[in-house]
């Protein structure tokens, strides 16, 4: 069930990045979904369920709009420190805590972590994930876990858990 | 020149500046893990705004549609590869440059 899942997920993605309906075309990205499918499949293996939620889809919507803002406020703020002739920055390495349970969920946010206001994830160790950041503005673990992954986690959750 | 073209004109621009802050970073930040930094965002955002453009100058045709989708991937390629760097360069020892206050990291490390 879950391949039939992920051949037809292919297949919609190989018609939108050819965007034409000829046979032929179908054809090949029938084969090349096939053999995705094949080789990949076994590391498919979400819940079919979660996909006919339409909460989840709203809340991805919502998501989408929250990250966009944030994406576009962290540029302009790493922009600044660019340009800004004594560059201001105070790097380092942090631990975040994370509070999701999916692998999914944990992929989507450390991505999302990487894209937001200075802060690149490194590595993920269990559910501890470890941040590069730019600007360390505060020592205390709660705060800057919540600056950092806080924005994101309660959205998430509602989309994947 | 009408409506369409002027907003993807102005995101033309907007993701040409981004790219060149993005370069600019490239060259002034101290070590590799803050010159991941401006790799990523700035040139993810300008890329991104300069495909968006494409997608209001041309519209839902396949040119348009194929640029729309150039996003997410482009979002998940940038993602995963400074991530794949970051981490590839501190196993590799390469230490954090000399104004960093902070690193958690080593102690998984050591």
């Amino acid at each position: 069930m879950r391949y039939v899942a992920l051949f037809i997920i292919l297949l919609l993605f190989w018609l939108l990045i050819t965007f034409s309906l000829t046979i032929e075309n179908v054809i090949v990205g029938a084969v090349a979904a096939l053999l995705t499918t094949a080789l990949f499949g076994k590391f498919f293996r979400h819940n079919l369920i979660k996909f006919l939620q339409p909460q989840r889809y709203f809340w991805a919507l919502v998501y989408l709009f929250v990250f966009t803002w944030e994406c576009v406020k962290a540029n302009f703020d790493v922009a600044y420190r660019v340009i800004h002739p004594a560059m201001p920055i105070k790097p380092g390495i942090v631990r975040v805590k994370l509070n999701l349970k999916t692998e999914i969920g944990k992929t989507i946010l450390a991505n999302s972590i990487t894209m937001t206001p200075g802060t690149i994830s490194v590595d993920l160790i269990d559910d501890e994930l470890y941040v590069h950041w730019i600007y360390v503005s505060s020592m205390d673990p709660e705060v800057y876990s919540q600056k950092i992954a806080g924005r994101f986690e309660n959205y998430i959750k509602k989309i994947f858990e | 020149m009408n409506l369409a073209e002027t907003i993807s004109l102005i995101l033309i621009i907007i993701g040409v500046l981004f790219n060149l802050f993005g370069a600019i970073g490239l060259v002034r930040l101290p070590d590799v893990y803050n010159r991941l930094q401006s790799a990523t965002k700035c040139v993810t955002l300008g890329t991104c705004s300069i495909l968006l453009s494409l997608l209001i100058r041309f519209g839902f045709i396949d040119i348009g549609v194929k640029a729309l989708i150039a996003i997410p991937i482009l979002f998940f390629a940038s993602t995963v590869g400074a991530h794949a760097l970051a981490r590839g360069a501190y196993k590799n020892g390469i230490e954090l440059g000399g104004k960093s206050v902070k690193d958690d990291y080593k102690e998984v490390e050591s």
